[in-house]
């Protein structure tokens, strides 16, 4: 049976794809890069819902490659949590792509191919079972973001991307210090094997793996912009091209779905006396985070810099979820996850095409030129600014109850319901104060410009994410919950059948 | 079903008027008031089962998980609202239709007035608290919509923005105390939360839950404190007052005051919190009234004022306070969305809404005036008009109450001089306009509206007189069953009459017309005494509110991210020391128990080179060239460190990336002045980062130290045991990497060849300046290319890529293997660039290196994917042994494969870099899939 090896598919369909557009032939021809891409990221949904059912039905599916067995060699493991986060990047992908295809992948070489490494490490990143495996994607995924970041050329890129890429090569030597001190005393890479070991380690070997797992809530927090590493976040989104920091929405994820897997997981509350050992310090950074984010969410200037800033009370949010692990918390972190980087992707690309149309006051909030679009343009953002301030009818504010109500049944609510609702209040005034100067306070006339429809479908597929994930938000929270109990109750080191 | 279809007519037909727009006025409005038509008349047909007292209701899953179901009910209260927002959306949707001008898009302007017209039902209907939250906002949503509606002005603008941050931070607030109520009960169902006052009422939390409840409450009702947004919403088109901001959405915040009122209402806090909330916006809204000079800005606070006057009801306690509520909500309705359109026509007949200027008005509309009159005498509680028996109702109450114990008396005093305003107000409405002298100044003379832009007006106001005199024929039925849904209990008997006989509310009823004549009468002084007092613009107060938080944010923001990378990589590091430093202050024991090697003086002469190569570096930091070399001596010991631990490959490897990366170096080192400035930034900055450095080091040797003093039990010698057996090499590390760990060497040759894309990239556009000397002002040499080097490397690329080869074929038993050949072979090239220039290789190797990456991770990938034709997993390898006559007995591994792939890659990927970077130095173009 092939079906098997459905499992490593999302990494191998973006790589192919990817190393094809390389080829000279290919990427002298736009037009067939695009085509190539679409097919890949069409391709890439389906394979993500194909997988998403079946582990749904049948439960967590692993595949060793190389047949090597675990915890040997290298294992990926399909659990709820990482096929869903498989769906959301290759719907993403999909998006970014036929937004990108626009006319936006011609402003420098080799975009396509770029998106579809990352897309890779990044769908590598979810699957992989083994912590240095996790290691390997997350270069791939980060190699790929500096080159995507400075798509394009200019000043503001260049700088901005210099500032993100030294801090993540920090980021990436430091991981390489906690691989090297957590296999030195666990003595195994497989995140399942680890798990099981994690409550036999005993005497000095103690506070050395305490030592790596603290060291990697710095290399997690990086990734996801934890206070206070979130430096390089709010230059790097906002300078990036529309489409790349539409992609880059679920990079700072990445971070949050990494403390996940090792910091709820592994070092989980099965870990013996390694059991939540980074939560008494993840705890005040994630309430820093969302503090911070929502104070410079008031502070934005430009709709680019406000969506940035926005990521950064989204990650404040996730991170309070992470902070106290429990099932309703991590399935309610799961479902809002999912919501605030469509929602956030939606943001840029609208960020994007308004941009185009306001000449020199780009996406500030100053006054400007009238859109060529007002109306197209006015629906989308107003649609895009009710889901991220967490306002019905858009997913936002099932995201938002669920985080409330989590809180509220871990009992933690005095300190994460102030500081969840005054964000969403701050996003509230600032964005229809953004709303307000864009689209009605305009000087001059419209100049012309087209919209492609490429864009638009790009915008579309965000859209129709959002929609669905209302209308089928009874069953999202039901799979968000079973990925929340799965991931709490460890990943099991079971083998594939047959072998 | 009948009762979603009531919600669900409308929400299809929120489209309607955006399709119907371009087929004219008379169609769009037509089509527009279509749904909601046929749901009054589906509402109407329910009227007999919901007076039977019997509740319709319907529920459908939707998130369990959250307790959010789909849940609709229709019991008295439900009915009631949704007769006002039904038949009173009818009746502005034909006012619209005349009062909307050309200019104005009527399909926009319908599409929102529906959304808030279904929200708005959705709020009522509701049997889930979360669901009622969700309709809730929607009704904020749209509100802000029409408000803004002619968002060119700038009032429209700061208006609707100002009503939407009060009410979205109450729809916050409320949202926490519905959660709250939601996870005190254990159920977001309204009846099973309805059933549990008593429970809410002991709770811990309830003191929490009331505030947030009444906090959204209050600021949807416009209540004292947050009454201000109110009057500024008024820069909406007016039906959009008539309809929103008098007759319905501001009535939601009462609608849930009394929806609640079974179970939050009861205790003293709600009392006495309520009551006073009500009066104090009572006296405020009436108050203020009488000195608006606008038309709508007095109806406006005179709703204010009228609003506090029901939520006062409501807090009152008494047992037919709440009757008198639910009287007053429907009075109120009737009569002030009937004077906001009577505005709505003077305004657009006249073209002025300043009573200063309207005067006399009577003789040029007088049926407009009749029914303005009519309608604002009611609004005074002028006695056979609906407004008088509510406003009795009221009075009466005021005196069953005691909350206050002794001072008690206060309530009914309070309110009769809040009536008293509230005439006043209203005799200002009726004499300035219509009578009170001739208009001034007034843009156009004033007539009287088109035939059907008065039916609305005069429909509502033959309500306030059939009200006023057959109270308890027209509502009697409808009052007690409405009621009876409030206080969820059956209801106390009262008397609906138009006569009560003389009693103590008459006689306040009788001062306050008296009073409010007499205040109208001598208002000069009045306006005299107010004229002391600076007016707000609460718009203003907002705007500058919300742009000093922006300010203020901006400053902090700037003080925690100053845009400083250093600062950023400070406060990593400074992170991760600590976080790293705090479990090691609980390891005693440093060394653990493994048994230390002898040392040799190899050894320690390699330590003692490594530590000086580390320190020169850091010494000659600013000396660019110097510093490499320095650097790469740490490099060599590194690569000598990896050999004496018997570990050829990583020597090998480590080798050859050091001469590659000291090369690529030099290159970008060739546009950078040879001195880096000394000092990074001002000393102490420098003091600080150096503190954490020698910490972080201090601290990663502890670790270091402590780990390999340890006997560890791995996996590693699984790899050991089985490289031979189930890879087919000896070469453990290359098995490794081809096999064991082969997709993590798939994972970084993609890495690599990213990293040249990336590279190509960046460079791609960057034209510099080219040095012609250097920083002492030598110039450089003539002889680009050296002859002597030009010939030795030339005659050393046969021999260097033998070598190559054959690191490569022995790779998987020997040290070797794909990797270290590619870093080879690309050294080998990279000579040759060196000694003969971009353009002399160019010529001579007509290769396209992005070519060799696509083909390297493409053999890679095909290497691993084979296994599937054989029905095993990606990059299961095979191996066999072969013998070939004159060769002897050789292995094939499919392993190879994998390795060539990793060989090509690796090639590609730094020529490409190599070539991106010498092209900066030449007018050349290097050889790219451009071309």
């Amino acid at each position: 049976m092939m079906f098997q090896h459905v499992v490593i598919l999302p990494i191998l369909l973006p790589l192919l794809a990817g190393a094809l557009m390389v080829i000279p032939a290919v990427s002298r021809n736009m037009v067939l890069q695009r085509r190539l891409g679409t097919v890949a990221s069409v391709l890439a949904v389906v394979l993500a819902v194909w997988l998403l059912v079946l582990v749904d039905h049948n439960g967590t599916q692993a595949y060793a490659v190389g047949e090597w067995k675990p915890p040997f060699g290298i294992l990926l493991v399909a659990d709820r949590l990482a096929t869903l986060l498989l769906l959301l990047t290759s719907v993403l992908l999909l998006a970014v792509q036929l937004f990108a295809s626009a006319g936006e992948d011609e402003r420098g070489r080799f975009f396509q191919p770029l998106l579809m490494f990352q897309v890779m490490g990044i769908q590598g990143a979810f699957l992989t079972g083994d912590i240095f495996n996790l290691f390997v994607f997350f270069e791939v995924l980060l190699i790929a973001s500096y080159a995507l970041l400075i798509h394009g050329g200019g000043k503001a890129k260049t700088a901005a991307s210099l500032h993100y890429v030294i801090l993540n090569l920090a980021g990436s030597a430091l991981f390489l210090f906690a691989l090297g001190i957590l296999y030195g005393t666990f003595g195994t890479l497989n995140m399942a094997d680890m798990q099981a070991n994690a409550a036999l380690i005993q005497n000095d070997d103690l506070y050395l793996a305490k030592v790596g797992a603290l060291l990697l809530l710095v290399v997690f927090g990086l990734k996801a912009a934890m206070l206070p590493l979130h430096f390089w976040l709010p230059k790097a989104y906002a300078a990036a091209p529309a489409p790349v920091a539409a992609l880059f929405a679920i990079m700072t994820k990445i971070g949050i779905y990494s403390l996940w897997r090792v910091h709820s997981a592994i070092f989980g509350e099965h870990a013996g006396a390694l059991a939540n050992v980074a939560l008494p310090w993840l705890w005040p950074m994630a309430w820093l985070t969302l503090a911070l984010g929502v104070v410079a969410v008031l502070a934005s200037q430009s709709l680019r810099a406000l969506a940035a800033n926005l990521v950064i009370v989204s990650v404040g949010s996730l991170l309070l979820m992470v902070a106290n692990p429990a099932q309703s918390t991590t399935a309610a972190g799961l479902y809002y996850l999912v919501h605030s980087t469509l929602a956030t992707a939606l943001i840029f690309l609208i960020a994007g095409l308004i941009m185009g149309q306001r000449g020199k006051s780009e996406d500030r909030f100053v006054r400007g030129r009238p859109l060529a679009h007002p109306r197209l343009l006015g629906g989308l953002f107003f649609i895009a600014a009710l889901a991220l301030i967490g306002m019905p009818p858009f997913s936002g504010f099932i995201g938002k109850a669920l985080m409330l109500s989590a809180a509220l049944d871990e009992g933690v609510a005095g300190w994460i319901w102030p500081p969840l609702l005054l964000s969403s209040l701050a996003a509230l005034l600032v964005l229809s104060r953004a709303g307000s100067s864009i689209f009605w306070r305009s000087r001059g006339r419209a100049v012309p410009v087209t919209i492609d429809t490429r864009q638009l479908a790009g915008i579309g597929v965000l859209l129709v994410a959002l929609v669905l994930m209302v209308v089928l938000a009874g069953w999202l929270t039901a799979f968000t919950d079973r990925a929340a109990a799965d991931l709490l109750a460890g990943m099991q080191l079971v083998l594939p059948e047959g072998r | 079903m009948t009762l979603l279809w009531i919600l669900l007519l409308p929400m299809m037909g929120i489209v309607t008027p955006l399709l119907t727009e371009r087929y004219g006025r008379n169609v769009c409005a037509a089509m527009t008031a279509l749904p909601p038509a046929i749901a009054l008349m589906l509402l109407l047909q329910q009227a007999p089962v919901v007076m039977s007292g019997q509740v319709p209701s319907l529920h459908a899953e939707w998130i369990p998980a959250l307790g959010l179901n789909l849940a609709l009910h229709l019991d008295g209260l439900a009915w009631l609202f949704c007769l006002l927002i039904l038949g009173i959306g009818l009746l502005v949707i034909l006012y619209a239709r005349y009062y909307l001008s050309d200019r104005d898009s009527m399909g926009q302007f319908y599409a929102s007035l529906i959304l808030f017209m279904t929200a708005m039902l959705g709020v009522v209907l509701s049997a889930n608290l979360l669901q009622l939250w969700l309709f809730w906002e929607l009704t904020s949503i749209s509100s802000f919509l029409l408000i803004s509606f002619w968002s060119w002005r700038t009032d429209a603008r700061k208006g609707a923005r100002m009503a939407l941050a009060v009410t979205g931070a109450g729809g916050l607030a409320l949202l926490g105390a519905l959660i709250l109520i939601g996870h005190e009960v254990g159920s977001f169902d309204l009846a099973t939360v309805l059933a549990s006052g008593d429970l809410l009422r002991q709770s811990e939390l309830y003191p929490v839950i009331l505030a947030l409840f009444l906090l959204g409450a209050f600021t949807k009702s416009a209540q004292f404190p947050f009454h201000f947004w109110l009057p500024h919403a008024m820069a909406a088109p007016t039906p959009v007052s008539s309809y929103l901001h008098s007759a319905t959405m501001v009535k939601a915040g009462v609608f849930l005051l009394a929806r609640f009122y079974p179970v939050l209402a009861g205790t003293d806090l709600w009392f006495v919190v309520v009551s006073l909330t009500g009066m104090a916006t009572l006296l405020v809204g009436a108050y203020t009234a009488l000195f608006k000079h606008d038309l709508k800005g007095l109806l406006a606070y005179s709703t204010v004022s009228h609003l506090g006057l029901i939520t006062l009801l409501l807090g009152l306690g008494t047992a037919l306070a709440p009757v008198a509520a639910v009287f007053h909500i429907i009075n109120h309705a009737v009569f002030k969305a009937s004077l906001f359109m009577a505005a709505g026509i003077i305004d657009h007949e006249s073209g002025s809404r300043d009573m200063r200027k309207l005067n006399g008005l009577w003789q040029f509309m007088p049926v407009t005036a009749t029914l303005a009159m009519v309608a604002a005498s009611s609004m005074a509680g002028v006695p056979l008009l609906n407004g008088f028996l509510s406003k009795e109702m009221m009075f009466a109450e005021t005196l069953e109450q005691y909350t206050f114990g002794a001072l008690s008396w206060w309530v009914p005093l309070l309110a009769t001089i809040g009536a008293t305003f509230s005439v006043a107000y209203s005799l200002r409405f009726m004499h300035d306009v219509f009578f009170n002298g001739q208009p001034i100044d007034l843009p156009k003379t004033p007539h009287e509206p088109p035939r059907y832009m008065r039916v609305p007006v005069e429909i509502l106001v033959v309500l306030c007189l059939l009200v006023g005199m057959f109270p308890d024929l027209m509502v009697g039925t409808l009052l007690k069953t409405a009621a009876g849904a409030v206080l969820q209990a059956p209801v106390p008997e009262f008397e609906l009459g138009v006569w009560h006989g003389f009693n103590l509310p008459l006689l306040m009823s009788m001062l306050a017309v008296s009073g409010g004549v007499a205040i109208y009468v001598n208002r000069r002084f009045l306006f005299q005494f107010q004229s002391q007092f600076a007016e707000r613009d609460a718009k203003l107060v907002f705007e500058a509110s919300v742009q000093s938080l922006v300010r203020k944010a901006g400053q902090l923001h700037h003080l925690i991210d100053n845009g400083s990378m250093q600062r950023a990589m400070f406060l990593m590091l400074l992170l991760a020391l600590v976080l790293m430093a705090w479990p090691l202050m609980d390891l005693l024991n440093t060394a653990g128990g493994r048994p230390e090697l002898a040392l040799n003086w190899g050894v320690v002469f390699c330590t003692a080179l490594l530590i000086a190569g580390t320190l020169l570096t850091i010494w000659w930091s600013h000396q660019r060239l110097w510093a490499l070399l320095a650097l790469s001596i740490v490099g060599l010991v590194v690569s000598v460190a990896f050999a004496w631990f018997s570990a050829p490959d990583l020597a090998l490897t480590q080798l050859s990336v050091e001469v590659v990366t000291v090369l690529l170096f030099l290159l970008a080192l060739f546009f950078l002045p040879r001195h880096g400035p000394i000092m990074d930034g001002p000393l102490r900055i420098m003091m600080r980062d150096l503190g954490v450095s020698v910490l972080f080091g201090s601290v990663v040797g502890t670790i270091c130290y402590a780990l390999l003093t340890r006997p560890l039990d791995s996996i590693s010698g699984y790899f050991l045991e089985h490289s031979k057996t189930g890879g087919g090499g000896t070469n453990v590390v290359n098995v490794i990497l081809v096999d064991f760990r082969g997709f993590d060497t798939l994972g970084e040759i993609t890495v690599l060849g990213i990293a040249a894309l990336g590279i190509y990239k960046l460079l791609a556009r960057m034209t510099l300046a080219m040095p012609s000397a250097d920083d002492d002002g030598r110039a450089w040499a003539r002889e680009r290319h050296p002859a002597l080097l030009a010939l030795v490397s030339q005659s050393l690329l046969p021999l260097a890529l033998l070598v190559s080869a054959y690191i490569f074929l022995r790779g998987h038993n020997m040290p070797g293997g794909g990797f270290i050949a590619g870093l080879i072979t690309a050294i080998a090239l990279i000579q040759q660039y060196v000694a003969h220039g971009v353009v002399w290789m160019k010529q001579r190797m007509p290769l396209s290196y992005e070519a060799l990456i696509a083909s390297g991770l493409l053999i890679a990938l095909t290497a691993g994917l084979g296994s599937w034709l054989f029905g095993h997993n990606f990059l299961k390898t095979w191996y066999d042994y072969f013998y070939l006559p004159g060769v002897g007995k050789f292995e094939l591994a499919s392993a190879m494969v994998f390795d060539l792939g990793v060989y090509l890659t690796v090639i590609g990927a730094t020529l490409l870099i190599l070539a991106n970077l010498g092209k900066l130095t030449t007018s050349e173009r290097i050889r790219t899939g451009d071309e």
